[in-house]
């Protein structure tokens, strides 16, 4: 049995369905997020295991993973973030088009995890903004679907105006990262 | 006619060979093919490189560092990040050397069960880098069949440890718990399916024509430059040089088991596909042996300053409540000396350097990371050929970046 | 060949009986001067083959004073199966010691690691620069008197973590 999307609220009539822009676009954003998946370590390999037949991250609509953030909505960062990294990171982040979302996938991403030291970046959330955080060390596979479908949540209550919004352009001025306009 | 060296390895082009304008590109840190972070700059003519700088260090997590301020039972997890595809490998061999460091002598039957851990470790770490190998080739149908049989083995780690990846396994001294009987059942199993469709998986690729066209010749090196470079694990024996750390300082009683140690010719892309999918097999030998000839008897040393007394008799004996607040406590009494015991890792000799002065935590603990070491020899493999074999051969090295960086 | 007869060889090739001992743990270990090193390993590595070279690493101990640094090489003679140590110590103010990039090509890599943690310079390197540390780091990490955490974090409260 196929389960499929639920059809927003609307009116229908012969041959015609209407509802709000918002709800379509979130419903087909929410379901065709496309990941870029930045796997730096251990949390790389439960990604790989992920993706893979068994937990199966494609029947979310991520089918088309890409390595590049030209193409995709989605940055998952898994493992171990460096400080040698970070500014890799957040090029990487920058070159991404609006609307993207931000999955730090397992406790080295989220907060630096057991890896107190000099060399680590104690959270990506120093560099770019998150959206979902998936702790874990490596985080099941089950827990990253879930972080998926929580960014699916969100892509799909998103207003169309968030990301011209004062709030979203200044909390990216907070981060020293230039809104798309200047 | 003018000659440019080539700065890492001496090699020198004529610049007659060069057609057009040398160009600069730059592969990675975040590239999909490269399996990791590191960073190699390349200078191409058209697809043909020149030469390679690599920059690595985008991982690292100071483990070394880390280790110094751990208490011996607590550096485990830290071992587990080194080469996480392999994980339970790192923590025995780390246990192994605490054990040699004082002096505790292992029953033949934890021996016998850290054989068929390690040996399963290395099942999982070769499969993963054979269909990373196809992957980089266009072949993607081995690689989903083959994470279903690594999604077996982490059924099995689960079953003994209770992780899948990072396994934390063992402790100083034996297990914590015996092996099961769903271990068992869920073994033997494996031990039947998994030859199977293995072999499902070999006949895709390894008698492939398109497959062998593409990887034959694809950065080779010789034995003589291997031996220079440090080399070791599968990558030494495609190249042809027979050196096995089982085999030559055995541990772990695997002098006990009867297996072969497969070794190439060319040290090609080919021949190291071809070795971790012998050694696969091997692997599956000496874990029916393993089995078949487990020894009775405990699954731990009774060495209770190290080793975790059972629960109830932490309730019940004041001996084992003060072992029990100790061991946690991370006031274990590890003797002062140094040490250095290597294992057979996935990709070659694992070592722990070790340097105890007596107190809770190591003195000075250094991994001999085998990725790091033959890392060194890359440059050298993909001189003069084309871009997607120097691809090729990175993917075919198994260069996990966690052992890279440490 | 055992450890004994190992020791006499080593003699007859530095010419004089070496500061060595034989470990608890069955290694040989010999304490030689930085001077001394490149004649040692070359005899090792061509009289006695011991062609493998396994691994170079760096300690730190800052109580003992004048010889703070120890650079340690594992050498492995795969033939006959026998591995030796070989330790040099070095004074903070002479932190320097030969490369054995001549003699063996995988010494390159460990010992710009070495370099990196601890700031020992390796005489003759090729491209002797940080390799896992950011490019520039001022100090050297693994010395005992650094932290091992960053001390300029924010987020986390170390009274909490008993520091």
């Amino acid at each position: 049995m196929v389960k499929t999307v639920d059809a927003p609220e609307g009116i229908e009539g012969q041959g015609f369905f209407a509802t709000s822009l918002d709800k379509v676009i979130g419903i087909a954003r929410s379901n065709s997020i496309w990941p870029l998946p930045f796997a730096t370590s251990c949390c790389g390999i439960e990604f790989m295991a992920t993706m893979g037949a068994n937990y199966d991250l494609a029947r979310f609509g991520s089918e088309r993973l890409a390595f590049t953030p030209r193409q995709t909505d989605l940055l998952m960062v898994m493992g171990t973030i460096s400080k040698k990294m970070a500014p890799v990171l957040k090029q990487v982040y920058d070159q991404m088009a609006e609307p993207k979302w931000v999955l730090s996938v397992g406790a080295c991403a989220c907060s630096g995890g057991i890896f107190d030291t000099y060399s680590v970046l104690q959270g990506i959330d120093k560099v770019i903004p998150v959206d979902v955080y998936v702790p874990g060390c490596p985080p099941r596979p089950e827990q990253i679907i879930e972080g998926l479908m929580k960014i699916q949540e969100l892509a799909k209550n998103e207003s169309l105006r968030r990301r011209d919004s004062d709030e979203y352009k200044k909390m990216l001025e907070s981060y020293n990262i230039q809104s798309a306009e200047q | 006619m003018s000659e440019i060296t080539i700065k890492n390895t001496g090699q020198i082009i004529s610049t007659e060979t060069i057609d057009g304008d040398i160009a600069t590109l730059n592969l990675g840190p975040t590239h999909p093919a490269t399996h990791g972070i590191f960073q190699n700059i390349l200078k191409v003519d058209g697809e043909r490189i020149l030469s390679a700088e690599p920059t690595i260090g985008y991982i690292h997590r100071a483990f070394e560092k880390l280790a110094e301020r751990r208490p011996y039972n607590q550096i485990t997890p830290i071992t587990d990040r080194l080469n996480y595809c392999s994980s339970p490998i790192n923590n025995l061999g780390w246990h192994m050397t605490v054990e040699k460091l004082a002096g505790i002598e292992v029953p033949k039957r934890v021996d016998y069960m850290r054989v068929i851990v390690m040996e399963l470790a290395r099942i999982a770490d070769h499969l993963v880098c054979n269909s990373v190998i196809g992957v980089d080739t266009g072949a993607l149908t081995g690689f989903t069949y083959m994470f279903q049989e690594r999604e077996k083995i982490y059924e099995l780690y689960e079953e003994i440890c209770g992780a899948r990846l990072t396994t934390n396994v063992g402790r100083i001294g034996g297990f914590e718990r015996d092996f099961s009987a769903t271990f068992h059942a869920k073994l033997n199993k494996f031990l039947e399916e998994f030859p199977v469709n293995f072999e499902e998986f070999d006949r895709l690729l390894t008698r492939n024509r398109i497959f062998m066209d593409r990887v034959i010749g694809a950065g080779p090196i010789t034995a003589e430059r291997a031996l220079e470079y440090s080399f070791s694990g599968p990558n030494l024996r495609a190249a042809g040089v027979d050196y096995d750390v089982r085999v030559m300082n055995p541990y772990s009683s695997y002098q006990d088991f009867d297996f072969d140690i497969p070794v190439g010719k060319d040290g090609d892309t080919y021949d190291r596909f071809v070795m971790r999918q012998e050694e696969i097999r091997q692997s599956v030998k000496i874990i029916r042996q393993a089995l078949e000839k487990m020894p009775a008897g405990d699954f731990h040393a009774n060495v209770p300053e190290f080793y975790l007394p059972p629960k109830e008799e932490v309730y019940r004996s004041m001996e084992s409540l003060i072992y029990h607040f100790k061991i946690v406590m991370g006031e274990t009494a590890i003797p002062a000396g140094e040490v250095y015991h290597a294992v057979e890792g996935g990709n070659g000799e694992l070592g722990y350097y070790l340097v105890s002065d007596g107190g809770r935590t190591p003195y000075r603990l250094h991994f001999r990371r085998p990725c790091f070491i033959y890392y060194q020899a890359y440059p050298e493999m993909i001189v003069d050929s084309v871009l997607s074999d120097a691809i090729l051969t990175m993917s075919s090295m198994n260069v996990i970046a966690g052992e890279l960086d440490a | 060949m055992d450890n004994q007869l190992l020791l006499t060889h080593i003699t007859s090739i530095m010419g004089a009986e070496p500061q060595a001992e034989i470990d608890n743990y069955g290694m040989l270990n010999v304490a030689v001067s930085a001077d001394a090193l490149i004649g040692l390993v070359e005899g090792l590595k061509s009289q006695q083959g011991f062609i493998y070279l396994t691994d170079i690493c760096g300690a730190h101990y800052p109580e003992r004073v004048g010889g703070e640094f120890e650079v340690v090489y594992h050498l492995h003679n795969l033939v006959a199966n026998q591995r030796v140590r070989i330790k040099v110590a070095l004074s903070e103010s002479a932190l320097t010691v030969p490369t054995l990039t001549g003699l063996y090509a995988g010494a390159n890599w460990m010992e710009r690691e070495t370099f990196d943690f601890y700031g020992i310079q390796f005489d003759g390197h090729p491209d002797l620069r940080r390799i896992l540390n950011m490019d520039d780091m001022d100090y050297h990490p693994l010395r005992k008197q650094y932290a091992l955490e960053d001390e300029t974090r924010t987020d986390k409260n170390d009274t909490f973590f008993g520091r």
